[in-house]
Parts: C-alpha cells; structure tokens; sequence
C-alpha cells in the first residue's frame, strides 16, 4: 500500500485497489516456441541454402516487363470479374428475395447452373462460344436485328475468361448478399417504410449498408480467391500471372524459380488485399460495435505508449516496493 | 377537412387461419389521445399496423383523414394503391416501435434527418437545423453524433420519436414504446408522450402504462379477442367499466 501512495509523480497514478500479482509462468509454452523457432529455422536455412531455389533466376525475373504485364492482366481480370460478380449477385439476391415467383425462380435456376458446373468447364464452354453462336446479334427478340457481331473476334481468350469468371463469381455472391439482406432485422425494414421510404430506398440506404457487415468479409475472401482463380485461364492462353511464367519456363526450363516469382506475387496481391479488407470491415462496422477495432497504426501508438510508460513505472516500482 | 383522423369500420385481419382482427370499428378525432388496452394477442398492435399499411386488411374499411388506407375507391370498386402512393401516405403518419428499430449504422442525428431528405425531399441544411431542435426537444441535444448501440434503450426510443416528428405527421401511432424499457427508463419516454399529446398531436397508443393512459389520454379503448369491448373516458374505465372483461383485466394490471 505504502510503494502505491509513494508513487513518483511523472508516473501514471496508481489506484490504491490495483493488483499486482506476479503472472502464471506457462512453460509448456516456452518449449512449444522453441520448437517452432527451431523448426523455422531449418526450414529458413534450406531454402536460403539449397542452389536448386536459384533465387538469383527469381530476383532476375520478378521484375522482368513479361512477368509485370502477367501480373497486370491478372489483376484486372480479378478486378473485372469480381465488379461483374457484385453487381449480379447483388441484382440476383434481391431478384431471388422478390415476391415474384417467376423472377425467384429465375435467380434459382442461374444460381444452380453456374454453381452446378466447374469454373475450368465455363471458361473453356465461353472460349468456345463461337462453335455455338457464330454471330452475336441484338434487336428486338424474334423480329429485325440492329447490330451483328462476329463471336470469333470479339470472344478473345480474356473476354472469355472474364465473363466465365465474372458470371460463375455472380452466382456464388448471390448467396452471400442474400445472407446478408436477410441478416438485417424485419424492423429496419419496417421502420423505414412507416417513414415512407420507398422499397428501393429502403434497400438502397437502410438494408444493403447493414447488411455490408455480413457481406464485406466473405467477399474479401472471394476477391482472395478469385485472385488466383483467374490463373484458370491460362488453359485458354491468356497471359495472365501464371501462364506468363509457364511461357518463360517452357523456353529455359526454369520451371521452380519461375513459379517462385508467381507464387510470390500471389502472396504480394493478396496481402494487399487482406488490408484493404479490414478497412472496408472498419468503415461498414459503424454503429454495430461501441468501439471500432483499431487499426494498426493505432495499435502500434497504444503499444508504445503501454511500453514508454511501463518504463517508468518499472524504475520507481522496483526501487521502492522491495 | 373536419372529419375524423382514423375511421375504422369492420375491420378484418387473418394471418392465415388466424382471425386476428374480428370487426373493429372505432373513430379517432383530430387532437384526440386514445390510449388501446388488452391482453396480449388482443390484436392492438396488429390493427395499429393496419392504419399505416404495415399489414394489409382483408374486410371493412380503414381511412385515415378521410383517406382508405392501401386502397382507392372509385364508386364500388375499389383498387389497391402502388407503391408510391402507399409510401405517400404512410410519410403522414408517424409510427413509433416497442424494439425502437433506429437504423443502426446512422447516428441519432442522421436517423431523424434521412426521411425528410429522402422522402420529402427537404435540404439537408434545414433538415439537420429541425432534427437539432427535435432532438433537443426529447432531451438528447448532447446525443447528435451517438450510435443506438451507444444509447440506452429510453434514449432510443427517444430518437425514434424524434425521427417520426421530423416527417410532421398528422397522426402518431406508438406501439407499445415503454414494454422494452427497463422501468427506470420509461418516464423519460412517457414525458415526451405527454408533452406531445399536450402540444395537440393526434395520437393512438398501444400500451400497458396504466397511470399514462389514465391522465394523457381523452378516451380509452379496450380490445379483447380482436375486437373493441369497451370505449370510454379514462374516469369511466377506472370507475365503473361495463364490460365483465374489461374489470377482470383491470382488476390483474392495477
């Protein structure tokens, strides 16, 4: 009690009832850290030792134009397909919640097919599409046709590729917007209506956003997963991430290091996204929690804080209290 | 328009098999407090969730201000309204929720301004000066910027009344508001009820506040098994009511 009155002043106060106990030693966890750390290190030192690795070929080729444009057109046929599976899935989970039962059914049967059939399938069925429908046309169903084009020339392997994995991805984010949606209780819905609120109102500025926070981290882990998805169509020729590095190895057959420097930009991107992912959970958890989960940076300040003051209790707590 | 504000005649509900409402007929006066009691399953909430269309009728007729509520009678026949007309008529009706159902990612603030922006197309400015002052005016001027999460549930309740102000509604509906409070917290809710009905807003409330009922409401009416048993003045329902159910009730809430 007598050390707790004698606090310095430039310390922290210490409240009269605070405990301070001398912590549990957990050795189990001690041995178990210094299995891992072993474990690491073997395995950190065959890597860095083992010539077959050559990372001298990864280092050359990371950067290498051929590598970079895979890489571009990988991230935009993630971006494109995921915008393309939002936005349908979106339309289909409100489509399959419709008191309707023809445009339900509709969103049904979609959902069944694109998820009832493997992506590698659709995209080699899209490539294909020519073989099916020469010509594309639009107008009036059944009657004149204003524009004509020539499947051929336009389903180009990263047309193709795009829509097989944007159409497959809507069918998948169907489920998780509908989840969503469906998370939100009947009273927002309620009360926005007594208000007056339209039903797209509604949906626009009181469900959807709630429903966000149900939405947002399945869809990270699509977006993840759609990342290396599109490697898929490297069947089809596009030269997205991985079929870039196979060119390469298919001439120096440098088949390790090269998909090295694939994988590695793999991890690169999808670390990438794992953050922007917590700040979209951030932004779309207002109002659900009382206090926001803190952000990096913040935890870093919080921690240094803790460690700046923890350094001049110690001093004064040690010199008095024994 | 000097006609009754809610005029209800034979009023029907099913929910299935379920004959929720059997017949109600009542009438509210413009100004007027009436206050609805009854056991649970009664039917008072539902047929307050018929006045502003949350539930369609399926017999009778229910008007509000001279208006069939979800419906347009030309001669003998009568059409559904659409969408956009129900929502025109519910935006003059203000209903205030027993579970509160304050849109959880918006603050106090933005809560009592999206409707008037969204719905009455009012600007932003003049809705946020008018939601500042209905929100003084329920006692929550230092509670703007507060999530729901971060309010107690009387302090909600309160930003729920505020936000159906802010539509200037004809009529307020209150379905059961205090019945989810802890008891501490209801006064609060009751004084903002009281103050309303003394300001001469139209009011119909379902509750089960005895001592409210008793001295804000002009008249009370008592519902049993979907249907109105017993209409009177507050001096008439504590003093001498006709009805054997109406006293029973009474004699186990008091």
């Amino acid at each position: 009690m007598e050390s707790a009155t004698a606090t310095p002043d430039n310390a922290s106060p210490i409240r009269p009832d605070e405990i301070k106990a001398i912590p549990v030693r957990h050795r189990g966890r001690w041995v178990a850290a210094a299995f891992i750390l072993l474990l690491a290190a073997v395995l950190g030192n065959s890597v860095w030792t083992n010539k077959r690795f050559h990372w001298d070929i990864v280092r050359h080729y990371f950067f290498s134009s051929r590598v970079l444009h895979g890489l571009v057109v990988t991230l935009e046929l993630t971006a494109i397909s995921m915008a393309i599976g939002i936005v349908l899935g979106i339309l289909l989970a409100v489509m399959r919640l419709s008191p309707n039962p023809l445009v339900s059914t509709a969103s049904w049967i979609y959902i069944w097919l694109f998820r009832g059939t493997p992506v590698l399938v659709q995209i080699l069925l899209w490539y294909n599409v020519a073989a099916l429908y020469p010509r594309l046309s639009l107008g009036i169903p059944f009657g004149p046709q204003f524009v004509h084009i020539n499947a051929a020339t336009y389903i180009t392997p990263f047309v193709a590729g795009m829509l097989a994995l944007g159409l497959n991805e809507g069918a998948y984010m169907a489920e998780i917007v509908r989840a969503g949606i469906i998370s939100v209780e009947e009273g927002q819905t309620e009360a926005a209506q007594s208000l007056g609120m339209t039903r797209l109102q509604t949906m626009r500025r009181i469900v959807l956003p709630q429903a966000m926070r149900v939405i947002v981290p399945p869809t990270g882990n699509e977006t993840i997963s759609m990342l290396k998805t599109t490697s898929l169509v490297s069947v089809i020729a596009t030269t997205d991430l991985l079929y870039s590095v196979q060119l390469i190895y298919s001439v120096n057959y440098r088949t390790i290091p090269l998909l090295l420097v694939a994988s590695i930009w793999y991890v690169i991107v999808t670390t990438v996204l794992s953050i922007g992912q917590f700040y979209l959970e951030r932004h779309f958890g207002r109002g659900a929690t009382r206090d926001l989960p803190a952000t990096p940076l913040q935890r870093i300040r919080r921690n240094l804080l803790w460690f700046r003051r923890a350094a001049v209790e110690v001093p004064g707590a040690s010199g008095e209290g024994r | 328009m000097s006609g009754p504000m809610v005029k209800a005649e034979g009023v029907h509900k099913r929910f299935g098999r379920l004959e929720v409402l059997t017949g109600v007929s009542m009438e509210v006066q413009p100004g007027e407090v009436v206050c609805m009691l009854g056991p649970s399953g009664s039917g008072k909430s539902t047929f307050l969730r018929c006045i502003n269309h949350l539930e369609k009728i399926d017999g009778g007729r229910l008007s509000v201000d001279g208006q069939l509520v979800g419906y347009r009678q030309d001669g003998d026949k009568i059409h559904e309204l659409r969408d956009a007309e129900v929502c025109r008529e519910r935006a003059e009706i203000g209903m205030v929720f027993q579970r509160f159902n304050l849109f959880g990612h918006m603050t106090a603030m933005e809560n009592v301004i999206e409707a008037p922006i969204r719905v009455k197309k009012v600007k932003k400015s003049e809705a946020a000066r008018r939601a500042k002052e209905l929100l003084e005016r329920v006692g929550l001027a230092d509670k703007l910027d507060s999530y729901p999460a971060q309010l107690s549930g009387g302090q909600q309740q309160r930003v729920a009344i505020a936000r159906a102000l802010a539509m200037d509604p004809k009529l307020m509906l209150f379905d059961e508001p205090t019945s989810a409070l802890d008891p501490e917290l209801v006064g609060d809710v009751l004084d903002v009820m009281r103050q309303l009905a003394k300001d001469g807003m139209t009011m119909i409330v379902v509750t089960h506040e005895m001592g409210f009922a008793r001295e804000a409401a002009d008249r009370l009416v008592m519902m049993c098994d979907g249907a109105i048993i017993e209409d009177g003045s507050p001096e008439h329902f504590f003093t001498n009511p006709e009805n054997e159910r109406t006293k029973q009730f009474l004699s186990k809430i008091l």
